[in-house]
């Protein structure tokens, strides 16, 4: 589906060193010995770190004694995991019906050249990553984009790369 | 003076629209200047349309305004409440006198969404107060048995809300039968149809009229346990249901010993999709829960004898549980009393896309579309033409306007080719194109295509391809026999209902405005004037001004042309963005 594979040339099984495993001390608690966990040990892994990393899989399968090609299966099945890291604000982009009636691809449109990326894309500061996603639900209010929590609804293309630039403005402003 | 009651809306779309911001505004003026009113929250009461909505209810009757911002909300508390004086500019609706509004409710009949924009979804008590958990409380009270629970689910002809129309009272029936220990109850809210927001407003706005309908389900086909299976984009919602069997348990509704019975035991976990859209298919759903890729298995076995754990299981749409509770309480006849023969009751729709008044409506069966569009809907915004109704999503298909006197009942919509579906109903108008919305759509089901069987994975592959070479103008003489061919095959070989109706919306847009395909193919032209490679701006000198307005905004410099002189578009630079078009307050630019 809509996920980028893992480097096929990398076929170790060994960790690479990069990630801190020591956040999943918890999910591991929580879901060991149980069943049908894949899923929700996948989210809140997710959760921790925004994407699923390599060493992840790798402590995850061994504790929890989940297959890893199960888990790599999954994990590339569902259109909602990563396999690599996203920037800090991801912008949903909704695709529905609703909103390709009323033109949702001009607020991709707008959005690319402003980010300077293509759909699915982050941008190189690491601020955006820009998603177009099937429906959000909010049809009445189309064309729609969700970024974090909140959701922008009847957009124009200039509208949202207002709203992205007002983000660009307030994260200037925030200590590194 | 009786006591003032100010209620906002918080639905996910009135949150978006605004409505967050305006409860806040009103909380804190409330506390600032010890204002004497109670203030509440709702959810969706499905009048999308005016969100942000603020009701206020006193002595002299119930108000209902919309499109409040935040310096309106200030507006309505130092006029409405300080001194009496209804705001009638942002009047919706009141019970007092007809507002042009108020026949969005005229021809609705609210059961599953009963409770919908009245209670705050977030307090069990106030679903109680409205004859929440009575349904529950006259089963285990009254020891109704199993049987007799099916018996008036199959007399009240309730038919699976999710699309399907199988008898619910049936299904259940074909559960209980099955003996096992262990038996399973799941409630499918794995949304997914683009355009569909029926579930998602259920679920936020009445959560646990959902958890009745679950529990009585457990009752009936003799189930401990219940699983929700609900989309992860839907976070309000799933917070919603956590708050709701939090509050279900501590009431002894949820858990061991229903209602203080013994041996009465039934209990609900809540699980959240990874976003498939396949999932929304029973085998592939059961499978998701399972951990496992979201494939569909082959039927028979059916989930009602081998489903979850390969356990006895019965699975539901959200909707078709959320009218248990008032078919139990009411009684089968009374539901029985809507709708028509084969399709009996009422159906909830989410109307979207080229209408006035969207929003969610619920309805009898039997109500035609163009009740629904013009009546309750509003008609068509601006002087544009009603074309069409995309009723089902990628499975269903386009009901044109000259059908629009179909009345909605599943088999006279089977009839027109489209399918009831979940109730996402999108209305097109002129300016939709057909051949655009089938590429829309096999789009989303070639890549929610799962690959297990190979017409599927292949088939609706080759089929965008070739609707997407119409739509670019290279459309090609055989290319609507192929599109024809390979729809038959896909539909005969594929096991679940995505594949088997994938080819759907190319089906009936090829039935009903098989004109535009060749217009598209032959005359390389796009007659609702959206396929972009197939257009050309031109500037219309009788009309340009040479006001220089289309040069400054076009984003690629194609348009040259001096102040007061017509203006040129360079064709080789232009992009189609369509910005020019937008911008032209003279009609000097034409799409060809």
């Amino acid at each position: 589906m809509r996920v980028e594979r893992l480097n096929s040339k990398r076929r170790e099984l060994v960790s690479d060193g990069k990630t801190d495993t020591g956040p999943l001390d918890v999910v591991i608690k929580k879901y060991s010995g149980k069943k049908g966990i894949m899923i929700p040990v996948l989210q809140e892994t997710q959760r921790i770190y925004g994407y699923l990393p390599r060493d992840a899989f790798l402590r995850l399968s061994e504790e929890l004694d989940l297959d890893l090609s199960h888990m790599y299966g999954v994990a590339t099945f569902y259109a909602q995991f990563r396999l690599s890291p996203v920037g800090r604000h991801i912008i949903r982009v909704c695709h529905g019906t609703a909103c390709h009636v009323q033109n949702a691809e001009s607020i991709t449109g707008a959005l690319e050249e402003t980010l300077k990326v293509v759909d699915g894309g982050t941008t190189d500061d690491g601020l955006f990553t820009l998603e177009s996603v099937a429906c959000l639900g909010c049809c009445s209010l189309a064309p729609v984009m969700m970024i974090g929590e909140d959701t922008y609804g009847k957009l124009t293309g200039s509208q949202a790369v207002k709203v992205i630039k007002d983000i660009r403005v307030k994260e200037k402003d925030l200590p590194i | 003076m009786g006591q003032v009651r100010v209620i906002v809306g918080l639905g996910s779309c009135g949150i978006a629209a605004g409505a967050g911001k305006v409860y806040e505004r009103i909380r804190s003026l409330k506390e600032a200047e010890n204002l004497d009113f109670t203030l509440s929250k709702t959810s969706c009461s499905g009048m999308c349309y005016r969100e942000p909505l603020v009701e206020i209810i006193d002595e002299t009757g119930w108000y209902l305004y919309g499109g409040i911002d935040e310096d309106r909300s200030v507006e309505l508390l130092n006029s409405h409440i300080a001194n009496n004086n209804p705001v009638k500019e942002y009047m919706v609706c009141t019970d007092l006198y007809e507002t042009p509004d108020s026949r969005f409710f005229r021809k609705q009949v609210k059961i599953a969404l009963r409770n919908c924009g009245i209670i705050d979804p977030e307090n069990i008590s106030e679903y109680e107060g409205r004859g929440g958990y009575e349904a529950l409380k006259k089963i285990v009270s009254g020891n109704i048995s199993s049987r007799e629970i099916i018996k008036e689910v199959t007399d009240s002809g309730l038919r699976g809300r999710g699309g399907g129309g199988f008898l619910t009272g049936l299904k259940w029936k074909y559960t209980l039968d099955n003996k096992s220990p262990d038996k399973y109850v799941i409630c499918n809210a794995d949304e997914g149809d683009p355009g569909a927001f029926m579930d998602r407003s259920l679920l936020e706005g009445d959560p646990h009229s959902v958890l009745e309908g679950m529990i009585i389900a457990g009752l009936a086909v003799e189930a401990s346990s219940g699983v929700i299976y609900c989309r992860a984009e839907y976070p309000l919602a799933l917070k919603r249901l956590d708050i709701a069997i939090a509050q279900a348990r501590e009431r002894g509704y949820l858990g061991r010993d229903v209602f203080g019975y013994k041996g009465v035991c039934f209990d609900i976990s809540v699980k959240e999709g990874a976003g498939a859209f396949v999932c929304g298919e029973e085998t592939a759903l059961i499978a998701s829960v399972e951990g496992y890729r979201g494939m569909p298995a082959k039927r028979p076995p059916f989930p009602a004898e081998s489903g979850l754990w390969k356990k006895p299981t019965n699975i539901n749409n959200v909707e078709t549980y959320a009218n248990i509770p008032w078919i139990i309480r009411e009684g089968a006849a009374k539901y029985a009393g809507y709708g028509t023969e084969k399709s009996r009751g009422t159906k909830v729709f989410a109307l979207a896309g080229k209408i006035r008044h969207g929003g969610l409506v619920e309805v009898p069966m039997g109500i035609t579309i163009n009740d629904i569009v013009f009546g309750l809907g509003g008609g068509i915004p601006g002087d544009k033409t009603f074309k069409a109704v995309q009723l089902g999503g990628p499975s269903g298909g386009c009901i044109p306007a000259w059908l629009a006197d179909t009345p909605v009942d599943y088999e006279s919509v089977n009839a027109t080719g489209a399918i009831m579906g979940s109730g996402g109903l999108v209305v097109m108008d002129e300016t939709t194109c057909m051949v655009d919305i089938a590429r829309f759509f096999l789009d989303f089901t070639a890549r929610e295509s799962c690959g297990k069987c190979t017409f599927c994975r292949i088939g609706t592959m080759r089929m965008l391809e070739i609707l997407v070479r119409i739509t670019e103008g290279t459309g090609r003489e055989e290319d609507v026999p192929v599109l024809e061919e390979l729809a038959g095959q896909i539909k005969e070989s594929s096991l679940c209902g995505l594949g088997q109706t994938a080819p759907n919306p190319v089906l009936t847009t090829l039935r009903y405005f098989r004109d535009e395909y060749e217009a598209h193919i032959n005359l390389k032209k796009c007659p609702a004037k959206v396929c972009k490679k197939l257009l050309r701006y031109e500037v219309s000198e009788g009309n340009c001004t040479g006001c220089t307005v289309c040069a400054k905004n076009c984003p690629v410099d194609a348009i040259s042309g001096e102040r007061k002189g017509i203006h040129h578009i360079n064709q080789d630079i232009c992009t189609r963005c369509g910005i020019c078009y937008a911008k032209c307050r003279f009609d000097a630019i034409m799409v060809n």
